[in-house]
């Protein structure tokens, strides 16, 4: 299967004040796959991530150099809306972090503070993202609890049902299941699965088995570096490197 | 070591009830239905404390109202917006330091600044102003100390969604930190509604009968209203019950309003 080029990083770098985080990076994103992206705390793995939709902005003395292409544009380009951007490109975090909300109020967030005013459509929309995270069968009767009633694993597909309500183009998923017990964690994998129909899923993750459980393309980093990047399957049987293979096999990291 | 502890916190909650139970006994036969719903007659020595009662709640409200958008504006400012820096240093110094200024001398600023100089003469606004910029420190405090502990998750999730800095900090920030907000309000109201040093020279008057039908109106207030009987009044000794009757409505009326807004802010919390 072929797919199309989404997003892509050039030449990155990027600095917390005077720390080297990342180092030229170059790596590319496609439509309808998981790539994830593994390697030793501190590699630069979630910096990457937090990159690709400007979380990282919202860090002091952080800066950025080389470029970030989604659908060809650059999205360091200073006449990009990072508002905007980020409606694209959604993101759901290492830590379920839902509002202190109703369940209902969370997933159609994202389309209040994008003007939707709608009730119908805010009903319908809600209904499908809760659908497409696993999460409908389990809320449908209480729609306008607390979201913070809900389970660990719960909330987090809470939080993907949430990203997913605006449509975004891409999801990146920073450690999804790392604060979720065995269960919920297989239920997150499943999910991933299915979404990659619908989406661009960037996901960083430290555990390797998911890792291979769930992507398509692997990408390993070390000391902020991109060492190597191949079909999952590759880098988890033959990987080209010593680096890799050490990582993998778990004899440091 | 325990026990010490144990004492000096348990002094707390016996300070609280000797102050009232003091009041209280000294107090309570003074208070009827004529003492809360009439003005004082013959010289003050006689009649109610209505117009005592009234213009303590306008002035409560009034800094409240000065002092809430203000300080929440401020705490906002300097929470969610400013780059730590020199600025920001020298404001908050400035807010530490409002905070120490004794109150005669906001009374005497409030005098010379809003009275005087602004020609507001001595008025309900006046007096609001002035308890206003005494209350600022602690609803900055309270509200900044609120808007730290809504975790940064929240922003992040916000923001990660396609909202703007203001849409996070409208939906999500202010309706998580408003319990906390709430209580800066609570000590605000408080500490305005007891003052008398702010007010002596900008709003309340020895005595007037009528009540105040505008915000350029003088009125009476209670701490004010004690001041002046126990001081100055034309029968200081025969007054005695009337005074220690007019601060337990005082202590009433603060205590009454704290307890509102205890009750919204738990409803608040519950509602989570």
């Amino acid at each position: 299967m072929q797919n199309s080029l989404k997003m892509s990083a050039e030449d990155l770098d990027f600095y917390y004040g005077d720390f080297h985080a990342l180092h030229g990076i170059a790596l590319e994103f496609y439509e309808n796959q998981v790539t994830a992206l593994i390697g030793p705390s501190g590699c630069g793995k979630s910096t990457l991530l937090r990159c690709l939709n400007r979380m990282n902005d919202l860090i002091p003395y952080s800066r950025v150099d080389g470029k970030i292409l989604l659908d060809g544009d650059d999205i360091y380009d200073s006449n990009v809306d990072v508002v905007a951007l980020r409606r694209h490109v959604g993101m759901v975090f290492q830590k379920p972090n839902p509002f202190p909300k109703s369940i209902f109020e969370n997933v159609a967030y994202g389309l209040r503070v994008n003007g939707m005013k709608d009730k119908s459509f805010l009903a319908e929309r809600v209904e499908t993202s809760l659908k497409q995270a696993a999460l409908w069968d389990e809320v449908k009767e209480r729609l306008y609890d607390s979201a913070l009633g809900l389970s660990g694993g719960q909330q987090q597909r809470l939080c993907i049902a949430r990203a997913m309500a605006v449509e975004p183009e891409v999801l990146l998923m920073d450690e999804p299941a790392s604060a979720l017990d065995p269960i919920a964690t297989q239920k997150i994998e499943e999910l991933i699965h299915q979404l990659k129909d619908t989406y661009t899923i960037i996901i960083v993750t430290h555990n390797m088995q998911q890792a291979a459980r769930v992507s398509d393309v692997t990408a390993f980093f070390y000391l902020g570096k991109l060492i190597e990047v191949d079909q999952t399957e590759t880098i988890f049987t033959r990987p080209k490197l010593q680096e890799t293979s050490d990582y993998i096999t778990g004899r440091f990291g | 070591m325990f026990g010490l502890f144990r004492i000096s916190a348990a002094i707390n909650g016996v300070a609280l009830l000797v102050v009232i139970y003091f009041l209280a006994i000294r107090g309570w036969r003074a208070i009827n239905w004529t003492f809360l719903t009439q003005p004082p007659i013959d010289s003050m020595t006689k009649g109610g404390i209505l117009p005592c009662i009234i213009g303590t709640l306008c002035l409560s409200i009034g800094a409240i109202a000065v002092a809430m958008p203000i300080g929440v504006a401020s705490a906002i400012y300097l929470n969610e917006y400013a780059r730590p820096g020199r600025i920001v240093r020298l404001i908050r110094l400035g807010i530490n330091n409002l905070a120490g200024v004794p109150s005669v001398v906001f009374g005497l600023f409030g005098l010379a600044f809003f009275v005087v100089y602004l020609k507001m003469g001595v008025s309900i606004l006046a007096g609001s102003l002035t308890l206003g910029a005494l209350t600022l420190p602690v609803i900055i405090g309270s509200t900044e100390e609120a808007l730290r502990a809504v975790p940064d998750t929240y922003r992040e999730a916000s923001l990660g969604l396609g909202a703007t800095k203001w849409q996070t900090i409208y939906r999500v920030v202010l309706p998580t930190a408003l319990p906390g907000i709430l209580t800066g309000a609570i000590l605000g109201i408080s500490r305005a509604a007891g003052e008398t040093a702010p007010i002596m020279f900008t709003a309340a008057v020895f005595f007037t009968p009528s009540l105040p039908t505008s915000i350029f109106d003088e009125i009476m207030a209670l701490p004010y209203h004690i001041y002046v009987l126990a001081t100055a009044g034309t029968d200081i000794e025969a007054t005695r019950p009337l005074q220690y009757g007019t601060a337990l409505v005082l202590i009433a009326l603060v205590l009454g309003l704290n307890l509102i807004a205890i009750i919204y802010r738990s409803r608040l919390r519950k509602n989570r």
